[in-house]
């Protein structure tokens, strides 16, 4: 490499102006967090909500907190589909059966919150992919 | 001694063979007179959609359970109640669950719960089934019923907009809004005046919809002045507490006093510890029933036949998706235990997490 390119790259890096893809600030990590916590109280709102289902019954009726959910052991053999599925899966069926509602696409946005708002619950706990 | 008494029609034993056990066991300790059995049925949650339309998932769960108790045979002495007979304590559902359990060949005692009175504050519930707490004697056993899902005056009568709202919020099991559940001062006057005519030597068996101990506040397992109920039953010497509210087997003794919870017939809830952000005392002695398979919709729920003998309370879960337990008291370890599921033989089934 000649001295003059040398020259170009060091002073574009020193630039102060030249932010770098992974140069984030505390304000970003801020931001961040807030829209995933904003979205993940979509999820709670939903959990809670007569909206997903067509008879009143909710999410939380069965799972206070998302309890008895396992967001950590994702994906995973269930016997009853002879396959490895993925929660959303889990998720729509309990939305058609208990909740005698219509199924989300896997990346709908509501599906999304729920997803926030269980693994929310979830924090801390060991991924464990596979477990049962 | 061991008596062996079969409880079902032989007619129709057959056709709910899977469900329940062929035969049930009654130990026969002393007369034969003197031992109770009892159907206990709980938690029905029977929900409105609309006008004449209910969830028929819960529907389904309290008419299983009435039908089997029907076939028990002889009839068993009663039939109690647990409370929750609602989901939102409306005209309607419990209208709805009432007809359901008017099928029953012995009329049914009831409990108060939560979704049944928050509405209200039980007008209509007390219209259809009377005293919200009392007590009753069968064959020398003193039975109580408490209303143990009371809270503070502030959060009942203060807070809330309209019933409907009120009843909204303690619905919520995990409702950070709801408020603990308790007995409150004057219905403990009243227990201690009902039970001072009782001899120390009388067994008693009190039924509460709440447990009157405390195992997790953030859901409600839980009744604020326990205690205090507690300490009023202590001088007794055999006393049985049997409670419902938390839709799962758990099992517990603290002094003479024994520990039962009984099934949901809508639904299973998870244990607390199962809810990695707070910590419970779930009771250690409890093997815990198996996990619920989500694609079996009746499956951890059930209803439970009790037997009484020495004063001390057997508990047979008849469970519809699992194979049937049954809790009894130990005369020498002198607290309930699983006969079959000892902690040793813990199935990975019975791990909850």
């Amino acid at each position: 490499m000649n001295t003059m390119i040398k020259v170009i790259f060091i002073l574009a890096f020193a630039y102060p102006g030249f932010v770098q893809a992974d140069d984030f600030k505390k304000s970003d990590l801020k931001r961040w967090r807030e829209q995933f916590d904003e979205v993940a109280d979509e999820g709670r709102r939903l959990f809670t909500s007569p909206d997903l289902g067509s008879n009143g019954v909710v999410c939380a009726q069965c799972h206070p907190n998302g309890a008895n959910t396992h967001p950590e052991t994702y994906p995973k053999f269930q016997k009853q589909l002879g396959r490895v599925a993925m929660m959303w899966e889990m998720v729509n069926w309990c939305i058609l059966n208990p909740l005698e509602g219509k199924p989300l696409d896997a990346d709908d946005p509501e599906m999304i919150a729920i997803h926030a708002y269980l693994a929310k619950e979830r924090k801390g706990v060991q991924l464990d992919p596979g477990r049962h | 001694m061991t008596s062996r008494r079969k409880f079902l029609k032989s007619t129709a034993a057959g056709l709910i063979a899977g469900a329940l056990p062929v035969s049930v066991v009654k130990l026969a300790f002393g007369s034969e007179a003197r031992d109770i059995s009892f159907a206990y049925i709980s938690d029905s949650h029977i929900q409105q959609v609309k006008g004449s339309k209910f969830v028929r998932n819960w529907d389904r769960g309290l008419m299983k359970a009435v039908a089997e108790a029907n076939l028990l045979d002889p009839n068993p002495d009663f039939v109690i109640f647990g409370g929750d007979l609602a989901q939102l304590g409306n005209k309607p559902e419990l209208d709805h669950g009432a007809e359901i359990l008017s099928a029953l060949n012995v009329k049914p005692r009831m409990v108060m719960g939560e979704h049944d009175y928050y509405l209200d504050l039980g007008d209509y519930w007390s219209h259809l089934f009377g005293e919200k707490y009392y007590s009753f004697d069968v064959k020398g056993v003193h039975f109580v019923v408490l209303n143990s899902i009371l809270t503070y005056d502030e959060w009942t009568f203060d807070r809330w907009e309209s019933g409907e709202r009120r009843m909204n919020e303690m619905a919520g099991l995990d409702n950070p809004n709801g408020s603990p559940f308790m007995v409150g001062e004057k219905q403990r006057e009243w227990l201690a005046n009902d039970l001072e005519k009782v001899s120390h030597d009388t067994p008693i068996v009190v039924f509460s919809h709440s447990p009157i101990q405390k195992i997790y506040k953030g859901w409600n397992f839980w009744t604020e002045d326990a205690e205090e109920v507690q300490a009023l039953l202590a001088v007794f010497n055999k006393v049985n507490v049997m409670y419902g509210h938390v839709h799962q087997i758990q099992y517990n003794q603290i002094g003479n006093i024994a520990f039962n919870s009984v099934m949901a017939t809508a639904w299973p809830w998870p244990y607390p510890n199962s809810y990695a952000q707070a910590k419970s005392h779930l009771p250690v002695m409890t093997v815990e029933m198996n996990r619920a398979d989500p694609f079996n919709e009746r499956d951890a729920t059930g209803w439970q036949l009790v037997d009484v003998h020495s004063g001390r309370v057997d508990v047979n879960f008849n469970l519809y998706g699992n194979q049937n337990r049954t809790v009894s008291f130990n005369k020498e370890k002198n607290q309930p235990e699983d006969i079959k599921y000892s902690t040793h033989s813990k199935k990975p089934a019975q791990k909850h997490y």
